[in-house]
């Protein structure tokens, strides 16, 4: 016999709502949608009043209609005739290329101050500190702002790299610091370019391949391969095959070839560009495609001694590209290519139908590598060829990475720190040496306390390289929500697009975050 | 008795001890600490080595552009004149501009002294906050009042608002004192419904009044600047986001799943998107969402986005403290007969709050930095009034340094100030293992 009685299951009340604890919370869930359902409808007949007296309405027709502004640094084609959408892809581009780079910068930083910071030199570790506490107090944008003032205003104008009293120089020939930006070598794929391409990531997967079969060995049979191997394997066959290719279908003779009338009667190309000094004409350089490494050419003409073309106060040099030998022969012909590189059969093909009035100069360039740099140089009044990077980028990329770096140098040592010295010496009694207790004991264990925070800084980079927009490189912030929002005045649809790309790409980090942390948990029943 | 006398065949006992030695001038002292901090390997020494040629470079490089800086000119030319071609800094901007740099271009100058009273004021109000431990109690009731104070000294205008504004507070406050006992609820509704009564009011005696002269004239919000500004949105959107993030982090933990949607969906879309965004939300949608007539000055536009974006961040904090709680503490409430908001205001929060103030004074201060952001929305806060008036300007046109270090100096004093209190807090409040 129990007293235990069930509370009454009596017919439902209408005061059970407020009452109950059963109902009670279904009251609560409903005012609170009611509220939040008349709060929309209340702001959203505000916009559409508001909109309706502005005579606006929403519509994303204008991503179609071109954008009429140009945007100077860009990885995909574009121009001003390109549409609102394009120019808003290229922003995208660039904000996942300076977060990309400001990651990779801020992760080096950052590990290696962590590390250091906990460095048993006290000169160092205070020098560590200085630097994340002077960086992590002071706003990023206001780092960015200085970062950006030396990029442009305290770097040296190309013309201080002019003339024979240069202030100012590059560096190894082939980096220039200028306040239009850094201008530093690109690469330039011949013959077999991509092929050494392919050899190198092959050889990479080899090296993981071969140090996991080490590993293997090493616990299966406790034999130690050399570990110099991992090198061989990763320089060996990309050597073998840059140097088979440079040797034979690279080694191809190219022609350089320049109209007679205008080499007036040089018959060598030191001849050619004495006579081009001397008349102080402009070097009009044209490569076609597919023959020569087109720095190849341009490196030649820069590099001729004898004719002192690296003055650039001598002559002026234009260098323009055909796909084709049809496109370079009217070229030729009509002035506007005064010197042309072309594959020796393709040489021949242009010699053959020159007719008598351009009897043409031949004279052999050595092409070689597959792969060549291709070195900028100092034109009319900046430096052109290469790759350009802006002084915005680099702000934005170094002041980012400068600034993270301090955040992600307190995370490491939290992690290694989270360690327990006794894991430390446990390693050591059992005799690892403190490479291996660094790299098979604590990274391991640290790593699951400093990758989550990690990612979350490279998500901060993402959002925070929207500061573009105060230094003006062209990221998704700077086309879409700065010159497209201006001009369209489509400002509802460019921020919703805005707000959907950065929600996009910080739902897609946070998920991957979620995997990672998944599998790295600790297995625990 | 004596040792010596039994013990006669040994030939040699030392009676007294040895008089105690230095150690080895290699294992005391400056040579001790150095060879240990400094050279205790081949790597370490290189590092400090490499160390010392960087602070050296700085030093040498840093050193004459402090020390032959011009502290008294008009102009940048008339620094160079003086300087003479000799290294130094151009500090003149400092000492010609400052009032620029902290109140903005266009505060005006006979008013200086009210934004100034209300920062020395703010120190005030926020010290009982601060030092709870050492400072009477009593003190809290300015700290109450000062909200209101501030928004007079520094907005102007006649006094009546911000004082109805006060008492719909009080009159709020002691209604929800007469009624949370019976129910939470009650409490708390029949709180804001006083609240905005006595408000309604206010508005209807303050406009039968009329404009009379007021004490302090009124500056509008768009005559704002400098760090004045700074200061203003970095403790008006902490102070508004810390309950808007608690509540936020309540409803997230909360069992009710639409309101814990409703908070999931809010909090994840802010801290997805960058502050920019926001802020441009603030300066060209937001109006298109308050009613056609309305004019809300940019200003409240930007502190109602700059609040819901800490307030995410700050209930992700609490919300980290809540999951960190023991789960006995929960059952333990509930198992004392608490309802909800009695276990939370009585049980719960008191700890969350205290585990999470690491997290919550990181968000104040990366806040208080980000307030940095409204300059790209042309509002001239320290950095919009370094790059636009006074960088702009024919006289200080090449002032970089100078200014911006100075703007990062005074960041840095504050935040540093901020994180340094916070690592006294923890120690203060740590109640565990002593």
């Amino acid at each position: 016999m129990t007293t235990l009685t069930d509370p009454p299951q009596g017919s439902f009340r209408l005061s059970m709502l407020l009452n109950d604890t059963r109902y009670r919370s279904y009251t609560f869930q409903f005012i609170a949608l009611l509220a939040l359902i008349a709060s929309f409808a209340y702001l959203g007949s505000n916009l559409v009043e508001n909109l309706r007296a502005a005579g606006l309405n929403i519509s994303f027709e204008f991503l179609r209609e071109p954008a009429g502004y140009d945007i100077n640094q860009r990885l995909i084609e574009y121009n001003s005739q390109s549409s609102h959408w394009r120019a808003a892809m290229v922003g995208i581009l660039n904000t996942l290329l300076v977060s990309f780079l400001a990651c990779v910068t801020a992760t080096i930083l950052g590990v290696v101050a962590g590390v250091l910071r906990l460095s048993n030199n006290w000169l160092v570790r205070k020098l560590m500190s200085i630097y994340v506490e002077a960086f992590r107090n002071v706003p990023v944008l206001i780092w960015i702002i200085i970062i950006f003032t030396i990029m442009t205003a305290v770097l040296p104008a190309p013309r201080a790299f002019r003339g024979d009293d240069a202030t100012a120089s590059m560096l190894f020939d082939s980096v220039a610091f200028t306040s239009q930006g850094v201008f530093v070598p690109g690469l330039v794929f011949g013959t077999g370019g991509l092929v050494v391409v392919l050899t190198l990531l092959a050889s990479i997967v080899g090296v993981f391949a071969y140090r996991k079969y080490r590993v293997k060995k090493l616990y299966d049979e406790g034999k130690v391969l050399p570990g110099w191997i991992t090198w061989a394997i990763l320089i060996v066959p990309t050597l073998v095959v840059f140097q088979g290719y440079a040797l034979t279908a690279g080694n191809q003779e190219n022609r350089f070839l320049v109209p007679t009338d205008l080499a007036a009667g040089a018959t060598t190309l030191d001849a050619f560009g004495e006579r081009l000094v001397a008349d102080e004409q402009n070097v009009a350089y044209c490569s076609v495609n597919g023959s020569t490494a087109s720095s190849v050419g341009k490196s030649m003409i820069l590099g001729l001694p004898a004719v002192g073309l690296r003055n650039p106060d001598a002559v002026r040099m234009k260098s323009s590209y055909y796909a084709t030998v049809d496109a370079a022969q009217p070229g030729l012909a009509d002035g506007t290519c005064n010197m042309l590189v072309a594959p020796a059969a393709q040489a021949e093909q242009i010699s053959a139908q020159s007719d008598g009035a351009l009897s043409v100069l031949e004279t052999n360039v050595k092409n070689g590598a597959p792969i060549a740099l291709n070195l900028p140089y100092l034109a009319n009044f900046r430096f052109t060829d290469g790759i350009t990077v802006r002084g915005s980028l680099i702000a934005l990329w170094f002041a980012l990475a400068i600034y993270t770096g301090a955040f992600i140098a307190e995370n490491v040592r939290a992690g290694i720190q989270a360690v327990s010295k006794g894991q430390t010496e446990a390693a050591a009694s059992l005799g690892l040496r403190p490479g291996r207790i660094m790299n098979l004991v604590v990274l391991p264990q640290a790593l699951r306390v400093i990758i989550p925070p990690l990612i979350s800084q490279y998500l901060n980079i993402t959002k925070n390289s929207s500061l573009a927009i105060a230094v003006g490189y062209m990221d998704i912030t700077g086309t879409l929500g700065g010159i497209t929002l201006n001009q369209t005045g489509r400002a509802i649809e460019c921020v919703l697009l805005l707000m959907l790309f950065y929600l996009t790409i910080s739902l897609s980090i946070s998920a991957v975050m979620n995997l990672y942390n998944n599998a790295v948990k600790l297995k625990e029943r | 008795m004596s040792d010596r006398s039994s013990h006669r065949t040994e030939p040699f006992v030392r009676t007294d001890m040895l008089p105690e030695q230095a150690p080895p001038a290699a294992q005391s002292g400056v040579i001790k600490w150095s060879r240990e901090n400094l050279f205790s390997s081949t790597s370490n020494t290189i590092l400090s080595v490499l160390s010392a040629i960087a602070i050296y470079y700085i030093v040498v490089s840093s050193a004459p552009w402090l020390l032959n800086g011009v502290w008294n000119a008009d102009s940048i030319r008339q620094c160079r004149e003086i300087l003479d071609g000799r290294v130094g800094g151009c500090f003149a901007v400092l000492t010609e501009r400052w009032n620029q740099l902290l109140f903005g271009f266009t505060y005006p100058d006979d008013q200086y002294w009210r934004p100034t009273l209300a920062f020395v004021l703010l120190l005030v109000a926020a010290a009982p906050v601060m030092f709870f431990k050492y400072l009477p109690s009593k003190m809290l009731y300015f700290t109450a009042i000062y909200p209101f104070v501030a928004y007079w000294l520094i907005w102007g205008g006649p006094i009546l608002s911000p004082i109805f504004a006060f008492l719909g507070f009080v009159v709020g406050y002691l209604v929800w004192n007469q009624l949370v006992n019976r129910s939470f609820a009650a409490g708390f509704f029949g709180a804001i419904i006083a609240a905005f009564v006595t408000w309604a009011i206010g508005g209807m005696i303050t406009s039968a009044l009329g404009a009379g002269e007021p004490m302090l004239s009124a500056v509008p919000s768009r005559d704002m600047g400098g760090f004045m500004l700074n200061l203003i949105l970095g403790t008006v959107c902490v102070s508004l986001s810390l309950p808007l993030g608690i509540a936020l982090a309540l409803g997230r933990q909360s069992g009710l799943p639409i309101i814990k949607w409703i908070c999931v969906i809010f909090i994840e879309f802010v801290r997805g998107v960058p502050l920019i965004t926001l802020l441009f939300v603030a300066s060209v949608v937001l109006a298109y969402f308050f009613p056609p007539n309305a004019t809300i000055d940019l200003i409240l536009r930007v502190i109602i986005m700059i609040t819901m974006f800490s307030s995410a961040y700050i209930a992700e904090v609490i919300r980290g403290a809540l999951a960190a709680l023991p789960r006995g503490q929960y059952e333990a409430a509930d198992s004392l007969g608490l309802d909800y908001p009695q276990a939370m205001r009585l049980i719960i929060l008191p700890q969350a709050l205290k585990i999470s103030i690491p997290g919550i004074v990181n968000v104040a201060v990366g806040l208080f930095k980000d307030t940095t952001l409204v300059s790209v929305i042309s509002m001239f806060d320290l950095v919009g009034m370094i790059r636009g008036p006074i960088l702009a300007s024919t006289e200080w046109n090449g002032v970089y340094w100078e200014l911006f270090l100075f703007a990062a100096l005074l960041f840095f004093i504050v935040c540093y100030g901020i994180s340094q209190y916070s690592q006294w807090l923890e120690r203060e409040l740590a109640t565990d293992h002593r």
